[in-house]
């Protein structure tokens, strides 16, 4: 009876679930301009909140006089750190077990730290009284590189006790916040001083910022007659940001409703809790009255969550065969004045011990050191899982600095040491166990797709023409095969804040057969309202057109830790499909009532339940729903709804195969993506139409942040890179075309298979636009070269390794 | 303070007539005045174009006009473009070939390829990529906003070949 008929297909087509390129439902009010952003808010007797932030990076505040901005018109508070510091509210927890000042308690320890809170009836006249804020200041030596810090006699962090632990460890120096290792330092060690061959480098992965478009803000909202404090903001955790509000405020949690609305994308910048948040809910607590705070595009650059910044130091052994025999990473990370990184709890440096990649390498050591410099604090995952993209990036290159030193095709290199599709499920040596891959098989494809064969000998022949002098531009083949870590995760080892990071869903069928599903997740462009539906038409068989999919309100939806790491689909999905099997469960009791037959002589069929061997007979899923609600079945509940709290028991593994072939013009730096295919394995796919747009753009980002995007610092502190004019953001001009391709390994502990997508073209991609570049002049010697590969910096390789004649 | 000016515009046929200060941008009259949201703000300094709108019929950031400097103007925004019940053939394009993500860079580049449109019609790839560069995109990519626009413009033409 499973036989695809056309009756059934059109069934199955009518649902619109699961492998279905189903367009959005969001788009609509997108497009129309009637999406409903924090900074579309609008209510009566609403005030505007903004900041006077530090020009030093490292300064004691003297003192404050706010005077002249409180006798501005239409002003109505200036806050400081004195009047927070009776409330306990100068300083707030971070997500990383540290704790960081909320406005400048005696000293800032960045550019742009938050010092005073204006108060006004409007934007304008907030940005008037900053200016009349007078704040004295005494400037104190500045450090902005990470490995000075340890050595220093400055420290950066007075209120920490230099003797005491952190949240992670003992600490080595004042400026030192914890040393984290996984792996086997003495195996390692002894395995790279038997080998054949050891390649060492150190890989920068340089500090850049998430920047979506929308920058962060929110609007507080203290109704001080029932007690209920609303906030409205950018958040990516609106569940996890409400029990932080009860926690520092001492609100109770249930008269607090956070709402995220439409969120103009997060890419991790909106993960964090910001002083903005808690000066705004201060400023309603305070004014009785509605408060707005939404960043400039300058202060989300300088002060909201930065990503990366790590110093890599890679070791690799191998065979003079090429066989990998062992990995070690020593990373110093540089967390800026607090360590306010979104990790889980356990995990200071994320994932970064997936830095095996997707090798079979037996002996692996990995240890981490944290550091405190004057630089804004975040080192939240930039569309990544938790430092998975330094991760791969790490491996990724020294995979090709292994290829050079053995004088081997880094192709061929990669293929002889994949983890073979049985070994699947794959112990890592630094502690994870993979759940699903066929490494070899997408890799083949990969090469195939962009003829690889060929592409080299045309290298070849170019570089023999380069050094004849017949051209100017060099090819580079840019090689990549990640994988990811996602879908954080099993609550035995993943937490925030103390807070399991589980995922939910709340189902409520109608009794006309329609239905509403509420996650613990929020969109930010991922379109969940379009796929969960999905998930869910083909669980319950109910067309996904008559699914409301909500989330962001932490009034009605479930609780659940929210959208980054790729953990949407591992675990709210997870949840998703679970509540479905819940609400099939119930209604295959209803429709055997129904058909008045045993439980188990009905079966579900597409849409609905039928008797096993006689298909003509059945009950459809809206026959079902609204017998839940009008007949008085013995021994069944009246209605039809579900919850799921889904606790998943492992990570999955998305990986994937990118090529990047790159022009690169040896005199001016330029350079030029003549192709770039990327090759996709996320398990089971939802919704291919968003999959492909997802790899779009996270291969943009990946572009931006290889080719160009940085956050950089002068020796003051300063931050050079403070507007779009500087922090580079690609255009459509800039940005090639991408041919994308997949293959299916569905996770086996997954509900429906999936791994989660969204963030795999931002780890593999980096590597791969990066590669290119160095692949570029591997011929004439080049073995590491930092990021971004700006022009600038494209035309100094040429000009170091001699090739400007 | 300044003294107020007065000013007065057209905004998607609509007339109005207020007084404002000098300073106020153009961007704030028409989100926080005249409760047009769709155009949103993004940086502030003219370069991601989540702000445009057409004055006088020109593609304008106006996040660095002031609104005084448009006195007198015909405005169009997004909200001017298409209604839901009939949309612009854009916002159906940007639907149909997923040009569009978290929405937030939608309204500004569905107006400004309004305009793209007007100007060159027949537009090829290459030329969409250059006449959108002034909008940024963080989610896309633009290889769906490219499509979304070529797509649009093949439909417009179709619909202007039926009606000679």
């Amino acid at each position: 009876m499973n036989d695809m008929t056309p009756e059934r297909e059109e069934r199955v087509a009518g649902l619109k679930g699961l492998g279905c390129s189903r367009k959005r439902v969001e788009d609509a009010r997108f497009t129309q301009g009637k999406g409903n952003y924090v900074d579309d808010l609008k209510m009566p007797g609403m005030l505007h909140g903004d900041f006077v932030r530090s020009p030093y990076a490292h300064a004691r505040v003297k003192s404050i006089n706010t005077e002249a901005a409180m006798a501005l018109d239409g002003v109505v508070a200036v806050l400081t750190a004195a009047d927070l510091a009776p409330l306990g509210l100068h300083w707030m927890p971070t997500l990383a077990g540290d704790k960081q000042m909320v406005l400048a308690d005696g000293k800032v320890l960045f550019q742009g730290q938050e010092v005073a809170y204006v108060i006004a009836r409007d934007r304008y006249i907030a940005a008037d009284a900053v200016e009349l804020v007078e704040v004295e200041y005494e400037e104190l030596p500045v450090l902005t590189d990470p490995f000075e810090a340890l050595k220093s006699d400055v420290v950066l962090r007075e209120d920490l006790d230099p003797a005491a632990p952190g949240a992670h460890g003992p600490r080595k120096h004042p400026n030192h916040i914890f040393t984290w290792e996984a792996g086997d330092r003495e195996a390692t060690e002894q395995v790279l001083a038997e080998a054949d061959v050891v390649a060492e480098e150190m890989v920068y992965y340089h500090r850049t910022h998430p920047c979506p478009l929308e920058t962060c803000g929110c609007v507080a909202s203290m109704d001080k007659v029932n007690g209920k404090l609303t906030l409205w903001g950018t958040f990516q955790a609106p569940h996890a940001i409400r029990t932080v509000v009860s926690l520092i405020s001492g609100i109770e949690e249930h008269n607090i409703r956070v709402i995220s609305p439409d969120i103009g994308g997060g890419f991790g910048n909106k993960v964090g809790a910001y002083a903005g948040y808690v000066c705004s809910v201060v400023a309603s607590i305070v004014t009785g009255q509605p408060v707005k705070w939404v960043e400039d595009r300058m202060e989300n650059l300088m002060t909201t969550a930065f990503a990366r910044d790590y110093w890599m130091k890679g070791k690799i052994a191998a065979t003079k065969e090429g066989k990998i025999t062992g990995l070690w990473c020593h990373t110093t990370a540089d967390h800026g004045g607090f360590d306010a990184c979104a990790d889980p709890t356990k995990f200071p440096a994320g994932f970064m011990n997936i830095c095996t990649g997707s090798y079979d390498i037996p002996t692996a050591y990995l240890a981490v050191d944290g550091v405190y410099t004057n630089k804004a604090p975040g080192g939240v995952a930039y569309r990544c899982s938790f430092r998975v993209t330094e991760a791969a990036y790490f491996i990724e290159r020294m995979i090709e600095v292994l290829a050079i030193e053995l004088n081997m095709d880094a192709a061929e290199l990669r293929r002889i040491n994949f983890i073979r599709k049985d070994q699947f499920p794959y112990q890592s040596a630094l502690g994870w166990e993979y759940d699903s891959g066929d490494y070899h098989t997408a890799w083949d494809k990969a090469l195939n797709a962009v003829g690889y064969d060929d592409l080299r000998k045309e290298q070849a022949e170019r570089i023999e023409a380069f050094k004849r002098g017949e051209t100017r531009k060099l090819l580079g083949i840019g090689l990549t095969h990640f994988t990811e870590i996602v879908g954080a995760g099993p609550v035995k080892n993943c937490d925030i804040l103390g807070l399991g990071m589980f995922d939910s869903c709340e189902i409520r069928i109608h009794p006309t057969g329609s239905a509403i599903a509420r996650l613990g997740t929020i969109s930010q462009g991922q379109g969940h309202a379009t796929t969960f539906a999905q998930i869910l038409a083909s669980e319950i068989g109910i067309p996904a057109d008559s699914i409301t999919v909500e989330e962001g309100d932490t009034d009605t939806a479930p609780y659940g830790l929210g959208t980054y790491g790729s953990r949407s689909t591992p675990v709210a999905g997870a949840a998703t499909a679970m509540a479905g099997r819940k609400i099939r469960a119930k209604a295959q009791m209803i429709a055997a009532y129904l058909l008045e037959v045993h439980d188990d002589d009905v079966e579900f069929d597409v849409d609905r339940f039928v008797i096993k061997g006689a298909p003509e007979r059945f009950k459809t899923m809206k026959e079902i729903a609204f017998a839940a609600y009008n007949q008085a079945i013995p021994g069944i509940e009246p209605g039809l709804e579900a919850v799921s709290y889904y606790d998943p028991p492992n990570m999955t593994y998305p990986f994937g195969a990118y090529i990047c072939v790159m022009e690169i013009d040896v005199d001016t730096g330029e350079h030029q993506i003549r192709q770039f295919y990327a090759l996709d394995d996320c398990g089971t796919r939802i919704n291919p139409m968003i999959i492909e747009g997802q790899v779009h753009g996270g291969l943009t980002e990946a572009l931006a942040i290889a080719m160009g995007q940085e956050i950089a610092y002068d020796e003051m502190g300063n931050c050079k890179t403070g507007t779009l004019m500087d922090f580079f953001l690609p255009t459509a001009w800039e940005t090639p075309h991408y041919t994308t391709d997949h293959t299916v390994t569905p996770s086996p502990h997954h509900p429906i298979g999936a791994k989660g997508v969204g963030e795999s073209p931002n780890v593999g991609g980096v590597p791969a636009f990066s590669n290119a570049v160095h692949d570029a002049f591997r011929a004439f010697g080049l073995r590491q070269s930092h990021m971004p590969h700006d022009h600038w910096r494209i035309w100094k390789i040429a000009d170091d390794l001699g090739l400007h004649g | 303070m300044p003294k107020k000016m007065h000013i007065e515009l057209t905004v998607n046929g609509q007339s109005h007539e207020f007084l404002a200060e000098p300073r106020e941008l153009l961007i704030h009259t028409l989100r926080e005045r005249l409760n047009l949201t769709g155009p949103h703000i993004g940086c502030e300094t003219s370069h991601c174009g989540a702000c445009t709108v057409i004055v006088n019929g020109k593609s304008v950031k106006s996040c660095t006009m002031f609104v005084a400097q448009a006195n007198g103007a015909d405005l169009t925004t997004i909200e001017g473009l298409g209604t839901p019940d009939v949309p612009h053939v854009l916002q159906t394009a940007f639907r149909e070939h997923h040009g569009l993500q978290c929405g937030f860079c939608t309204p500004g580049m569905i107006t400004r390829a309004s305009k793209l449109l007007e100007e060159n019609p027949n537009p090829t790839e290459e030329e969409i990529r250059f006449g959108m560069a002034g909008n940024l995109c963080r989610c896309t990519g633009y290889q769906n906003i490219v499509k979304s626009i070529l797509a649009a413009a093949s439909e417009l033409n179709a619909a202007k070949e039926a009606a000679e």
